[in-house]
């Protein structure tokens, strides 16, 4: 009896001893990126003026190469007023540029969540042959150029192409008219989704969703009341940068397109023909809508990123308490 | 419900993670695979989850072969090393998951559900933190969570992966008795794996050791403790003295020459003593001497320059007042012999 007080002592001091490693692991952790945090950080902070310098550089990069042309955009858009701004919007040659751009992002975009879901999902949970080649194959869009793109559906689907002559004698219209944009519009954007949960859902293991097996889960409940959710922010982050690729997208478009105006132009098309015509404030006003997603797109990023940060977060701070 | 799994293999690659393994479990007992990491027993125990399976041999559930059932149709309740609870889901929401995803006629109703699992909730000493999340408890706090998920969907078979393996000491050892008791109580077959013989021998009531894919022993802790049926299991359980040896009408000779026998000794079964004691002694050199604790550790050197290990009560070192680099003798109480080969 008179040695059990001596027993849970050690015990407990033994336990105090890791809470106090786990901590500092913790610390260290959150320390790193703040440089100031920490004594670790002022062993290897910079004297003041190499770090105002950096600053400043990056600064001036930002405002040379990313505010300065954005500032520009709006202000030719409105040089003129509000009401010509305005009056561009009336144009049914852009209205049918804003509407195809739609509906090309509208087609591609759930297209490619779809593909993106299930390729991510396939390649982070399971084992198959040509698994590497799959995911060469996604990023394919990304290495090739754009208008290499846009050429290999010309070649296809053009008169002289592979199915060229089926197709007129079917009366099916694919290069220069809305499928072909489609098409070059989902191949551009293709990647995108797949990548950004790619290397989410490969960290998670496969765990919960064993866990939701033994709980007797199906394939479809596990997907969507376990999968789906873990992945939610990377996901949307994924459509977002989709989304956005599928709106500006313009050399694979232009190939495809043949630019007929009102039926064939999206919204990068018909800035670029606005601007040869000399309208300016029309070409910006509409290049000011597209600068507008962009900056649309950065907000839901951000808190997309914050959402999928703090999960981490909370995640690795739980990881460190586990391995003791 | 009784398990019984028959000859069964399963290798990754090269590796051979399994061989022909054979194992009973009796109903409404609770059994440890005990043994050194990459010995196969966390293999096996996903081979009666069905989480993986074997590539040849069978699993049978009370005398029903199941080998071909997947994980989701075998009813088990699987508790996994790092808990695998769902992290966006409450701790209410884990613990009611399996109930909720039934098909709709054998789902309970949403009164039903909550009520089971506040059951659960009380059970497991956790009902104000029915909305928490995972990330926001303790370790011992979601491994009680992640048992409650289990038992909610009344499974016929409990598994445990490394239950108490990411705990500290203390928590470890209060959740080892919690679960004893909650055995007790519920009575589900159930089946964990550990490496720490402690765990296995304190909490287990049949301790099936395993060692390189096979079943070196299974028995009662008593009985893999102290009867050992193989050199692993000997150097494996507690500590233990090695020594070469043979045996020669019916003697034992240790430390004559290497001839093929390896003899073992625990440490608390060698008397040690200042004066020549029978004829079974040999003369060693004390070097350390640990009495912190409730049994005295002394590590000393035999006359042939082996170390050796000794393990005395603290009344018997307060009467012999041991100290460093002194000459004792030790005599074996006790021997195993085993084969080298």
């Amino acid at each position: 009896m008179d040695r059990r007080p001596q027993g849970t002592r050690t015990g407990s001091g033994g336990s105090e001893l890791e809470g106090t490693v786990a901590s500092i692991a913790q610390a260290q952790f959150r320390g790193a990126p703040g440089a100031q945090a920490g004594v670790a950080g002022a062993a290897t902070s910079e004297p003041a003026v190499v770090r105002w310098l950096l600053i400043g550089v990056a600064v001036a990069f930002l405002a040379i190469f990313l505010f300065l042309p954005l500032a520009v955009v709006f202000s030719t858009a409105l040089k003129k007023g509000l009401d010509v701004y305005l009056h561009t919007f009336r144009d049914p040659d852009t209205q049918a540029a804003i509407r195809l751009t739609l509906i090309a992002a509208g087609i591609a975009v759930p297209l490619n969540v779809v593909f993106g879901v299930a390729a991510a999902w396939l390649i982070g949970k399971f084992e198959f042959f040509g698994k590497s080649l799959l995911i060469t194959l996604i990023d394919l869009p990304f290495s090739v150029s754009p208008v290499v793109a846009g050429l290999i559906y010309i070649l296809l689907f053009g008169m002289q192409g592979l199915f060229g002559p089926w197709l007129i004698a079917h009366d099916v219209r694919i290069v220069f008219a809305v499928p072909g944009i489609v098409l070059a519009t989902i191949f551009v954007t293709f990647p995108f989704v797949a990548r950004e949960l790619l290397p989410m859902i490969q960290s998670q293991g496969n765990d919960e969703e064993e866990a939701a097996l033994t709980l007797g889960a199906g394939g479809w409940q596990t997907f969507f009341r376990v999968t789906l959710p873990n992945v939610k922010w990377a996901l949307i982050y994924g459509v977002i940068l989709c989304n956005a690729r599928a709106m500006g997208e313009f050399g694979a478009v232009s190939v495809v397109s043949g630019h007929i105006r009102g039926l064939t132009d999206t919204m990068p098309l018909h800035i670029e023909i606005l601007y040869n015509d000399y309208q300016f404030v029309a070409a910006f006003a509409v290049a000011s809508l597209l600068a507008l997603l962009a900056l649309a797109t950065l907000v839901v990023k951000s808190i997309a990123e914050w959402q999928a940060g703090r999960q981490f977060a909370a995640e690795s701070a739980a990881g460190s308490e586990k391995t003791p | 419900m009784s398990i019984k799994v028959r000859g069964i293999r399963k290798s990754f690659g090269n590796y051979q993670a399994l061989e022909d393994v054979d194992l009973e479990i009796p109903d409404g007992q609770l059994v440890a695979l005990l043994g050194p990491s990459g010995s196969g027993k966390t293999t096996l125990l996903r081979i009666i989850a069905g989480l993986e399976f074997a590539d040849c041999g069978s699993v049978q559930f009370d005398g029903k072969d199941i080998s071909d059932r997947s994980a989701r149709d075998r009813h088990v309740g699987f508790v996994f090393q790092h808990y695998a609870l769902f992290r966006h889901m409450t701790v209410f929401e884990n613990i009611a998951f399996g109930l909720r995803v039934r098909p709709r006629q054998r789902r309970p109703s949403k009164a039903e559900i909550r009520e089971k699992v506040n059951e659960l909730l009380s059970l497991i000493q956790l009902r104000n933190q029915a909305n928490r999340y995972p990330s926001q408890l303790s370790g011992g706090q979601r491994q009680r969570v992640a048992l409650a998920r289990a038992l909610a969907v009344e499974p016929s078979v409990l598994l445990l992966d490394e239950p108490f393996g990411a705990l500290d000491a203390k928590v470890r050892q209060e959740l080892r008795r919690w679960l004893r008791q909650l055995h007790d109580k519920v009575h589900i077959t159930s089946v964990f794996v550990t490496h720490d013989q402690e765990e296995a021998l304190e909490l287990a009531d049949l301790v099936a050791v395993m060692n390189e894919g096979r079943i070196e022993q299974i028995g009662s802790p008593e009985e893999v403790y102290n009867r050992p049926a193989t050199p692993f299991v000997y150097n494996f359980l507690g500590n233990v003295n090695i020594f070469h040896g043979r045996v020669d009408d019916g003697k034992a000779y240790i430390q004559e020459s290497d001839t093929g026998n390896l003899a073992f000794v625990r440490p608390h079964l060698l008397e040690i003593t200042r004066q020549p004691n029978g004829a079974n002694h040999f003369r060693a050199t004390t070097t350390h001497i640990n009495s912190a604790g409730p049994v005295v550790k002394i590590d000393a050197v035999t006359e042939w320059g082996a170390p050796v290990h000794v393990e005395i009560s603290q009344e018997q070192f307060q009467s012999l007042a041991l100290v460093k680099n002194e000459t004792v003798f030790l005599t074996p109480k006790d021997i195993a012999i085993f084969n080298r080969g």
